[in-house]
């Protein structure tokens, strides 16, 4: 009984520590309707502020969290500048891509300025624990819990009982209402920039404590925890974010205690999926609330399409074939081979994001699934590889189109949302799916392409064949587009109200689309786990899936050629500074963001 | 026998009463009209009738099946098609493929019933492309140039045209032909003349009167009084979800119930003229 209480305690505390990170969050989804992915940024930075304080300027903790407050209010104000007002106008999906960049930017800041190594932050507060029943509260534990609690009484006057904090729930209400009324809505979202960015700070200052580890991919899985509970509690609801961040640090906390550590973070995004199918309104919203008026939640930008004559595309690829002729350019052609394999992970991500206009935050979860399902059933079941990677192209169809489903209905935002979970999932099966996956150790020895006897393992030959798949998969890719399906799939992007009352169904038309995406991107994996001959849970990570969408961009939303223009671009560009990854990383983040505010129609422009 | 029977249709709000108990029923080839001030629950109506709302009680019969809890696409397919009153067209499909999507339900050869494997086999028509599937797709286009042709030069010249590029009375006339393109047994239009000038309200009027006399069975929820008296068989007037007078349109415009609702208590009596 005592480690029960151990573990409900352990939650809670847990979960006080989200409901810092996700009360930011819902603050700001209420007043800008944004779901700001560059929170959990801001908590990494806190947290690495904090360290610098501890180790450089040996400063005590309250000085410590004074300047962490003040450094993370500033880039909160940054962020609400350059990130959310110039997009006021544009698809309410923008500025959630706008701050997935400015998240990649600060990422990467950190990781230049601090290594990617872990680092210690150890607590300057006494050791002593008090005995709760079987367990132990700490010093820690108790200010944890105190900030939470005074955090949460502050805000709660702050908005109850201050004219700006009217001004702020005026606002949440009814944006247009509260300008007319001479409501300085620019100076409320700076504020709530603000007052969310430090309380994320603090945050990460604190878990940085609590953990004694701060590393720069804290910033991520904060996000993605905050997002959770902010979904549980309904979206934009303050006190509900705070109670779904309880909700989740117990369920967490008890899903350790029955299946280990490593199911943490699996429970949560479980937890998320239930809670968006079931509820997508938050566990405490009414059931059966009025149909909501249509909301275009894609990022069609309406736009000219540039217009490729045919021949010019054919030249290209003849020039691309005879690439690999020139001598001495190995370094290039696995570059190019590289950068067919991304480019068929683009088109078809094109086709769910640009098409059929739902923003996929987890597409690399489709390359995990075909890197694992060729693998695997050429070591295990023993098929020849040129069966395994279009077995693992129809595998990815079913298996990714399957697991996406129980999202179908939902739209905007929460289809990011859930894609971004479904991906995690997936991730973290294979983590935990030991007797198939081979867990944590990943998958060695996996055979090189092949076509029968005929062995295709020079960089020529990889080239060569994925350029052809690549083609073969475009050129199918384009006759969908032409076909009826094409048109059905941009009828449910621009008005599903619409497109149902014609007689399309979502389901079934979502579920042909994911399908052939998955089939394009299984593909896509399974080249790359043979030609990697190593892979595992983490080979492609949700970093992959924003370099995708990057690319999807930049080419253009739903532009089958953008999409490949796209990949090459953001593949090779990057070699020609010959960054490391986080430069890399770095320049995608920056493209992003510059795309999203001066040209969100790429530069193909959005078909 | 009535093509749709509504009865005891209740839909409610949070508390308010949107429709509350109303029974509707249209034979074929009626046109009938719905009336009433703003807010009377006539899109509820609507709504509940096409399947973007599920009633609270009551049921509905639409072409001899009970659709009451049917998704929407399931009613379309029936043969029900409706417009939206503020226009929900396409924006960047182009106007020739809004009108498609109308047929989208009547396709065979693209969609082939296949029990089970439905979809797979829709997947490898559109990538194979049969004879088939071209010959019909080329009868669709043929048929969108009629129907674009129905109002006059108007859509003609823009077919290619995305429909975000179209005027606001071009948008309705481009949801009025996908509508048509479906190839309804009942047509429910909410107001299709809402945002137009006189001169284009005089040209939509005729356009669905010659619909009208084409046989088109119509539900036609309508402000402009004049277009409702010259083209109802029968006119409906609502007012707090309830039906407040039903009967042909001269009745129903002098009764001292649907005046009052238009105009209040005190102007009782000036209006009827």
């Amino acid at each position: 009984m005592g480690s029960w209480l151990d573990y409900t305690i352990n939650g809670l505390i847990i979960g006080n520590i989200y409901a810092l990170v996700a009360v930011g969050l819902a603050l700001i989804f209420g007043v800008s309707h944004l779901i700001n992915f560059a929170h959990g940024s801001v908590y990494a930075v806190g947290a690495y502020v904090g360290w610098a304080c501890f180790t450089y300027l040996h400063l005590p903790l309250p000085l410590t969290a004074l300047v962490v407050i003040a450094v993370c209010t500033a880039i909160g104000i940054a962020i609400e500048r350059l990130g959310l007002r110039p997009l006021a106008g544009a698809p309410r999906i923008a500025p959630l891509l706008a701050t997935i960049g400015i998240s990649l930017v600060l990422d990467q800041l950190l990781q230049i300025l601090f290594t990617p190594d872990p680092r210690a932050l150890p607590s300057p507060l006494p050791t002593w624990r008090i005995p709760v029943g079987g367990g132990t509260i700490g010093a820690l534990d108790l200010l944890i819990a105190g900030t939470g609690l005074l955090s949460a009484a502050v805000l709660y006057g702050f908005l109850r009982f201050t004219k700006l904090g009217w001004a702020v729930r005026a606002t949440a209400q009814d944006r247009d209402a509260a300008r007319q009324m001479g409501v300085d809505t620019d100076a409320v979202n700076r504020t709530v920039f603000a007052i969310a960015s430090a309380l994320g700070g603090i945050s990460g200052l604190l878990v940085g404590m609590y953990f004694n580890h701060i590393d720069p991919a804290m910033s991520l899985q904060a996000t993605l925890k905050g997002v959770v509970a902010q979904v549980i509690g309904g979206m934009g609801n303050v006190p509900g974010a705070i109670a779904g961040s309880l909700l989740l640090g117990l369920t967490e906390s008890y899903g350790v205690a029955l299946f280990g550590s490593s199911y943490r973070n699996l429970f949560s995004f479980a937890l998320l999926l239930l809670i968006l199918v079931l509820r997508p309104n938050g566990l405490f919203a009414s059931a059966r609330s009025a149909p909501p008026e249509p909301m275009t939640g894609t990022f069609i930008a309406p736009s000219r399409v540039v217009r490729v004559p045919p021949w010019t595309v054919w030249l290209a690829v003849a020039i691309a074939y005879v690439v690999p002729l020139i001598p001495n350019i190995g370094y290039a052609l696995q570059v190019l081979t590289n950068a067919w394999l991304m480019a068929m992970l683009a088109i078809s991500l094109t086709l769910v994001a640009g098409t059929l206009g739902q923003v996929s935050l987890g597409h690399a979860a489709l390359l995990l699934i075909g890197a694992y399902a060729s693998s695997l059933l050429a070591l295990d079941a023993g098929w020849p590889v040129w069966v395994t990677i279009p077995m693992a192209g129809i595998l990815t169809a079913l298996i990714g189109t399957a697991l996406v489903a129980p999202a179908f209905r939902l739209r905007s935002h929460y289809v990011s949302i859930a894609t971004l979970g479904i991906g995690e999932i997936v991730g973290l099966v294979i983590l935990n799916w030991e007797g198939l996956t081979r867990g944590p150790m990943g998958v060695t020895n996996i055979p090189p392409l092949a076509l029968g006897k005929l062995e295709l393992d020079s960089p020529e030959a990889a080239y060569w064949v994925s350029l052809a798949v690549l083609v073969v998969l475009a050129l199918l890719q384009s006759r969908l587009l032409r076909s009826h399906l094409g048109r059905t799939f941009r009828a449910i992007r621009d008005d599903d109200v619409a497109a149902r009352a014609y007689g399309v169904s979502l389901n079934r038309y979502k579920g042909l689309a994911f399908a052939f995406a998955g089939f394009g991107a299984g593909i896509s994996g399974a080249i790359a786990a043979h030609l990697y001959s190593y892979i595992n849970n983490e080979t492609f990570t949700s970093a992959v899936s924003i370099t995708a969408l990057t690319m999807v961009i930049l080419g253009g939303m739903g532009n089958l050629l953008g999409g490949i223009l796209g990949a090459v671009a953001l593949t090779a560009i990057p070699e020609l500074f010959r960054g490391t990854a986080e430069y890399r990383m770095l320049i995608y983040g920056v493209v992003l963001l510059l795309l999203i505010r001066f040209r969100p129609q790429g530069v193909l422009g959005t078909v | 026998m009535n093509l749709l029977e509504a009865n005891g249709i209740v839909r409610s709000f949070g508390g308010v009463h949107a429709v509350a108990g109303v029974d509707v029923s249209i034979a074929p080839g009626e046109f009938l009209s719905i009336i009433g001030p703003n807010g009377a629950g006539k899109t509820t109506l609507f709504n509940l009738l096409s399947g973007h709302d599920v009633p609270d009680q009551g049921s509905i019969r639409f072409a001899d099946t009970t659709i009451t809890g049917w998704a929407p696409e399931r009613i379309a397919a029936l043969g029900l098609a409706r417009t939206f009153q503020h226009g929900r067209v396409f924006g960047n499909l182009s106007v020739r493929d809004n009108i498609l999507v109308g047929a989208h339900h009547r396709m065979r050869a693209a969609r082939p019933r296949v029990p089970g494997l439905g979809a797979v086999a829709e997947l490898l028509m559109a990538l194979i492309r049969p004879p088939s599937v071209a010959a019909e797709e080329a009868a669709l286009n043929a048929e969108v140039d009629r129907i674009a042709a129905l109002f006059g030069d108007r859509l003609t010249p823009r077919l290619e045209n995305p429909a975000y590029s179209l005027s606001y009375a071009n948008r309705r006339r481009v949801e009025i032909a996908r509508a048509l393109a479906l190839h309804p047994r009942l047509l429910l239009l909410d107001e299709p003349t809402a945002g137009m000038n006189e001169s284009e309200t005089a040209e939509m009027t005729t356009i669905i009167g010659r619909l009208k006399s084409e046989g088109h069975t119509i539900l036609l929820i309508e402000h402009k009084l004049d277009l409702v008296m010259r083209l109802s068989d029968r006119v409906i007037a609502m007012d707090d979800g309830r039906i407040i007078a039903e009967g042909p349109p001269q009745a129903v415009r002098t009764d001292p119930a649907v005046i009052e609702a238009y105009l209040g208590h005190s102007s009782l009596g000036e209006a009827a003229a």
